[in-house]
């Protein structure tokens, strides 16, 4: 269970710790260049819900914000798990993760999101490529859980480059393993066999093995295939948890968000309530209009058209671009 | 069952379901908080909570209480359902995501805003039909004029069913929210009627019956892309049929209730009208028109100093939990604009957390933003009359004067 924090009296509920900071809780070598890393909340309480396909933004402290699915267990409310790949051309990000973090350390967090949802069907073909497979571990137990009939196809540049086989290797021969410098290239339209309209093909993993995909399955119904590709985005000088101004339009009056509060806070503590539920960026009770600024998203709720929208935040856990002061429709 | 370890905890003799409690269930809940952070109903030999901070701790924990084996008393790891389960409210996680996921978008913020002005314009229309421009003394009862019209005006038409048969859905709603109790009096009263009201239901929730652009016509185009399966479309379009009508109006019963009975609360929103929003969650947290809901732990479970073992179901009080002093202070009776209702339990929380909720407050920010335009003052005219419900605490009569302004 969750540990509940003692009851106050009337005013902001305060029993779930936030969800804007993670503590390392583990790092462990999973294969050449890639770490899994164990977040926990810093209170011991549950960490927000997810699905698999659902990555989240991790905030790390030189800065940096990169964004990782999540490959644990969700039936495990208490930790998340992610695998980070050692990227060749990395200054901050994977570098930072692989040379200097340490168990221990606190790192913030965003989301989780989920662009990449498993949809149901009893039958699912899944290929990996590399680092690619961390999205579809949760999604191959899940399968597995339900009884869906599923294969995995997984390549990398070498078997001792490819993680998770140790986990994987308890399903069998649903698994295929195929290292580049063992099996060369893979033989997509081999594993992909005769168009199927109960099956569903989803893929993660680098650009060229993506447009193979989507060569292999131009014959495939169109809501085959599900693909996410791995890109290694880092958004420099974003997301950290610094303080920032917000202006109440109706009022005119500017209020000034601390680096340990929420924005939400901050503005009930100026006496103008926003009505409220979660505060973990998941119901959606407190969607507010932005006027101006471009709030740094933090929620589960808004996809990438919404962001790029920009028109509306939820304030329990979405904060500003740096630099950017916020003009709300409060 | 294992009535040792059920035993430990205080025992409640009351029967939560008996129509006394039903009538007024604030005196139980009060005993039932004051029992202990669990409590035991020796009725059904079931542990309950009735504190904040237990009910919300099982509301969250989805993976230790379960709702796919049921959440009402009806164990359906044991039991048949009277009805085929529900893909939202009776579904566990992998099953529960992708209904959810669908449905959440569909009924989201920024997908609801859309029917925002027509729903405040339709909110005006009814309030001006019932009001009319002659006396400025109006005697209406609000649950048959306003909060059962208004919803019946504008949410089937937002899902998309036909005209014909809408007369259906409170009638099936009731029954549906009363079989999640025991089988009582009021479970027995409506199943003559159970079976015709749950064919008629799914004939709404096909394909052809849906009007294009509707709430229901979505949730089918999510099934031709394949982001659910075909045959979970029609259960989903019942979901919003089951859950989208008895509850919000007794969500607006129970805000008009309020208004009537705190005359300076009204005043309060008159001046205020933006404060809409924030009492009708006052209200849901005040009367908690979804009183009750259980679920079934998955495997022994402490909480509260108690265990609940692998298999039991237990009873959580959302109402009681709205009123626990221990988390909402000395006033927590009151109906209070000035306080912050965010965080109430009485939408749920966690993944199971009330899809449609912004639906809901939605139709209750345009009626409330209508008669505070039209209404200086409401009184209550007699005596309000309850509709006894097993889950849902609500209004069969309000009858109220309206002073216009």
């Amino acid at each position: 269970m969750s540990s509940v924090a003692p009851a106050q009296q009337s005013g902001p509920v305060a029993e779930q710790a936030s969800a804007s900071t993670a503590r390392v809780a583990e790092i462990r070598r999973q294969a050449d260049g890639v770490v899994g890393i164990v977040l926990t909340d810093p209170a011991g309480g549950r960490l927000p819900d997810w699905a698999p396909g659902a990555h989240i933004d991790l905030v790390l402290p030189d800065g940096t914000t990169r964004q990782y699915s999540l490959c644990g267990d969700r039936w495990d409310a208490h930790a998340y798990r992610v695998a980070v790949l050692r990227e060749p051309s990395s200054r901050g990000g994977s570098a930072y993760v692989h040379d200097s973090l340490r168990e221990g350390d606190l790192v913030g967090l965003g989301g989780p999101r989920n662009s990449f949802p498993l949809v149901p069907a009893p039958r699912y073909l899944f290929v990996a490529g590399g680092i690619g497979i961390t999205p579809l571990l949760p999604m191959i137990a899940q399968a597995d859980m339900v009884g869906a009939d599923w294969t995995l196809l997984y390549g990398g540049r070498s078997r001792n480059s490819m993680a998770f086989l140790d986990e994987l290797g308890r399903h069998g021969d649903r698994v295929r393993v195929a290292p580049q410098d063992e099996t060369g290239l893979l033989d997509l339209p081999a594993f992909l066999g005769t168009p199927r309209e109960d099956t569903r093909i989803y893929a993660c993993g680098p650009a060229p093995l993506l447009d193979a995909l989507a060569d292999a399955t131009a014959d495939w119904p169109s809501t085959s295939a599900r693909t996410e590709r791995f890109v290694a985005r880092e958004r420099s000088g974003s997301g950290s948890d610094s303080s920032f101004e917000v202006t109440l339009a109706r009022s005119g009056r500017t209020i000034s968000v601390g680096r340990d509060e929420t924005a939400l806070e901050a503005i009930g503590a100026a006496g103008v309530d926003v009505l409220s539920s979660c505060r973990q960026g998941t119901c959606g009770t407190c969607e507010t209009t932005v006027l101006e600024g471009r709030p740094d998203h933090r929620d589960s709720i808004l996809d990438d058209d919404d962001r790029q929208a920009g028109d509306c935040m939820y304030p329990c856990v979405s904060r500003a671009v740096p630099g950017d002061r916020l003009v709300l429709d409060l | 069952m294992s009535a040792p370890t059920l035993g430990r905890a205080p025992t409640i003799d009351v029967d939560p379901f008996c129509d006394e409690v039903l009538a007024d269930p604030i005196p139980l809940q009060r005993e039932l908080r004051a029992a202990g952070p669990v409590v035991h109903l020796s009725t059904y030999d079931i542990l309950a909570f009735a504190r904040y901070e237990q009910v919300h701790a099982a509301l969250v924990d989805w993976q230790g209480f379960q709702s796919a084996a049921g959440v009402g008393l009806t164990n359906f790891r044991t039991e048949q359902p009277w009805r085929p389960p529900s893909l939202l409210l009776e579904a566990d996680p992998p099953h529960h995501d992708a209904p959810r996921r669908v449905l959440q978008k569909i009924l989201s913020p920024r997908a609801l805003r859309s029917l925002r002005e027509k729903w405040f314009a339709d909110a005006e229309e009814l309030v001006d039909e019932v009001f009319g421009h002659g006396p400025r003394v109006v005697d209406i009862d609000a649950v048959t004029e306003l909060t059962e019209a208004f919803p019946l005006r504008v949410f089937p038409d937002a899902v998309g069913i036909p005209q014909e048969g809408r007369e259906n859905l409170l009638p099936y709603g009731d029954h549906l929210f009363n079989t999640f109790g025991p089988r009582n009096h009021l479970v027995e009263e409506g199943e003559p009627r159970a079976g015709d009201l749950l064919a008629w239901t799914s004939r709404q929730c096909r394909r052809d019956v849906l009007a294009p652009g509707g709430f229901g016509a979505e949730i089918w185009s999510a099934a031709d892309r394949g982001d659910i399966l075909v045959d979970q479309a029609p259960l989903i379009v019942r979901s919003l049929l089951s859950a989208g009508v008895d509850t919000t109006v007794h969500g607006l019963s129970a805000v008009l209730h309020a208004f009537a009975t705190h005359p300076d609360q009204w005043a309060r929103l008159r001046e205020t009208p933006a404060a809409a929003r924030v009492a009708f969650d006052e209200a849901v947290r005040w009367e908690s028109p979804v009183q009750v809901f259980f679920r079934t732990a998955t495997r022994d479970i402490e909480i509260g100093g108690r265990t609940v073992p692998e298999g039991h179901k237990i009873l959580m009080f959302l109402g009681a939990a709205n009123r626990d002093e221990q988390h909402w202070g000395a006033e927590a009776d009151r109906f209070d604009l000035g306080r912050d209702p965010s965080g109430h339990v009485g939408f749920g929380m966690g993944i199971h957390q009330c899809v449609g909720q912004h639906v809901a407050r939605l139709e209750a920010e345009a009626l409330l933003t209508a008669l505070a335009r039209r209404v200086e003052r409401l009184e209550p005219t007699g005596p309000p009359r309850r509709h006894l419900n097993n889950t849902l605490r609500s209004w069969e009569s309000l009858p109220l004067r309206a002073h216009l302004a």
